[in-house]
């Protein structure tokens, strides 16, 4: 590789011996790119289907129908107090196992059982949090809803959606930093994220304490980017004046 | 409490209901498991063993394998707390630099994923530790054990911090006026008033941390899960994977749910009084 990014590494490596080999070979570089861009698009796949289960959740929690509250509530305490890497173990091997193939390759290759395993286990979490965020929402505004004629539905449109996304943005942020860092659970079953690809150059290329420092670097300017979002959001939706 | 329709919660509030009694949802996970069991028998050959039977032969050694993950959890704990203690009391220091250190070993640990900095542990930290002229063998599962306490420690001391800082100023105030140095303000005045809002979320810290034992397998440990996985390789009985699976799900289940129910409990009770 070329240029003064790629000489600035070969000069780390001349002098202190730190050998971060993405940024010099170009085989490299692009195992790592694309292991970022598996990252990126797994976390963000996770995020939008575990926020969608959350919603119909805490929806489900609200009917009047036992049924629905029962089956919820066994899925969120199942997948809280479960390990999530056996989960992932679970649906890739067990289940996996299963379902038919068409012809060489899986129904679900491992990708998928990785966005179906950790939006489960976010989407778990999201009910719990969606819920005490409708439910942090001062009665008084239900009954003032109720007495200005809203429907069920206009309640939840028009006040305890807007209010309850409020008070759990915090704890949603919270939930999908998480969501980020449990992604490199693929790893386990093979799927080229981020910390397979650090981990096959570390086996080739025996520069493991270079690729610890450059994963971790990666991460956390990952989940910097995610909470900045997610706070810019907040401030973006905060009432003046109004504090739940 | 009269039953006014005054009091009574109206709308869509009024539809959450309390949540299911303790044994209700334990007892559905086992019924799940029956469930798998029964159906890994209609797939099992007709003569030769049963699929019960072999579930059954394998549950000790899962078992025993669960115990290890019990057994991490416990030392990464005590590890943890202890190292999280002393970061917590770094973030509420009266002066810059230390508290400057706290946050950023407090932030690094805390948002770097759990199995990175597993793996970071296994392959950084020396097989041999020299203290002095003493020489510490560190075993891999020493190294787990370590590692696992980096993440505890980071989010115990945030625990921390929000405790202390809980506490009213004028208990700190009036402590100081009574010539307690600050140290001895901690022990004596603030921890023991602490203790209590810390208890609910270091429980729930190790309910987390229980379950990510099963990380230790990735990185070469034998624990439940690689039990599990070598019990069903060992077979060859595909149909076997379904109940060993939930076997462990189960196992882990019966230890972290009612530790999930005392925390929430704790919570509870702690918020009227507190």
């Amino acid at each position: 590789m070329q240029g003064p990014v790629a000489d600035f590494f070969r000069w780390l490596d001349d002098r202190y011996g730190l050998y971060f080999s993405p940024f010099t070979d170009a085989f490299d570089g692009e195992r790592i790119l694309l292991g970022l861009r598996t990252t990126v698009e797994l976390s963000l796949t996770c995020i939008a289907l575990s926020i969608l289960l959350g919603l119909i959740g805490a929806w489900m929690l609200s009917t009047r129908s036992r049924l629905a509250q029962g089956v919820v509530r066994f899925y969120v305490q199942a997948f809280r107090n479960t390990p999530p890497l056996v989960q992932l173990a679970f649906f890739y091997f067990a289940i996996g196992s299963l379902l038919p193939s068409s012809g060489r390759s899986p129904l679900i290759d491992g990708y998928g059982w990785a966005v179906i395993s950790f939006s489960l286990l976010a989407g778990a979490f999201n009910v719990e949090i969606f819920r005490s965020g409708v439910e942090a929402v001062p009665a008084m505004m239900v009954e003032a809803a109720a007495g200005l004629g809203f429907s069920r539905l206009q309640t939840y449109r028009y006040v305890l959606a807007p209010l309850g996304l409020r008070i759990c943005l915090p704890a949603l942020t919270n939930n999908l930093v998480n969501l980020v860092k449990t992604t490199t659970l693929a790893y386990a079953i093979g799927v080229p994220e981020l910390l397979y690809a650090a981990g096959q150059i570390w086996s080739e290329v025996m520069n493991v304490r270079e690729m610890m420092y450059l994963l971790l670097v990666i991460y956390i300017a990952l989940i910097a980017i995610l909470v900045w979002v997610m706070e810019r959001w907040e401030r973006a939706l905060r009432i003046p004046g109004y504090t739940p | 409490m009269t039953d006014l329709p005054v009091l009574r919660r109206v709308g869509p509030l009024a539809g959450f209901r309390a949540p299911l009694a303790l044994p209700a949802l334990p007892l559905a996970a086992a019924l799940f498991f029956v469930a798998s069991l029964a159906w890994a028998q209609t797939r099992s050959a007709p003569v030769g063993e049963s699929a019960a039977a072999a579930v059954l032969r394998w549950a000790p050694l899962i078992f025993g394998g669960f115990l290890f993950n019990v057994l991490v959890s416990v030392l990464s704990m005590a590890v943890g707390t202890a190292l999280g203690f002393a970061l917590g009391l770094l973030l509420i220091a009266p002066t810059r630099l230390p508290r400057g250190v706290g946050w950023a070993l407090t932030q690094f640990f805390r948002n770097a994923p759990w199995l990175v900095l597993l793996f970071y542990a296994m392959f950084l930290l020396p097989f041999e530790l020299h203290l002095g002229g003493l020489e510490i063998p560190l075993p891999s599962w020493a190294k787990a054990v370590l590692g696992l306490s980096l993440p505890v420690a980071a989010n115990f001391a945030e625990i921390v911090r929000g405790a202390l800082q809980s506490i009213p100023e004028p208990q700190w105030s009036a402590a100081r006026g009574l010539a307690f140095g600050p140290l001895q303000t901690i022990r004596l005045v603030i921890l023991p008033q602490a203790v209590r809002r810390m208890l609910p979320p270091w429980m729930n810290l190790y309910a987390i941390l229980t379950m990510a034992t099963t990380l230790i397998s990735v990185v070469g440990i034998q624990d439940g899960l690689t039990i599990t996985r070598a019990a069903i390789a060992s077979d060859a009985r595909p149909e076997l994977m379904l109940p060993l699976y939930l076997f462990l799900l189960l196992l882990f289940f019966v230890y972290c749910y009612p530790i999930a129910r005392a925390t929430l409990a704790l919570e509870r009770r702690f918020q009227v009084r507190g």
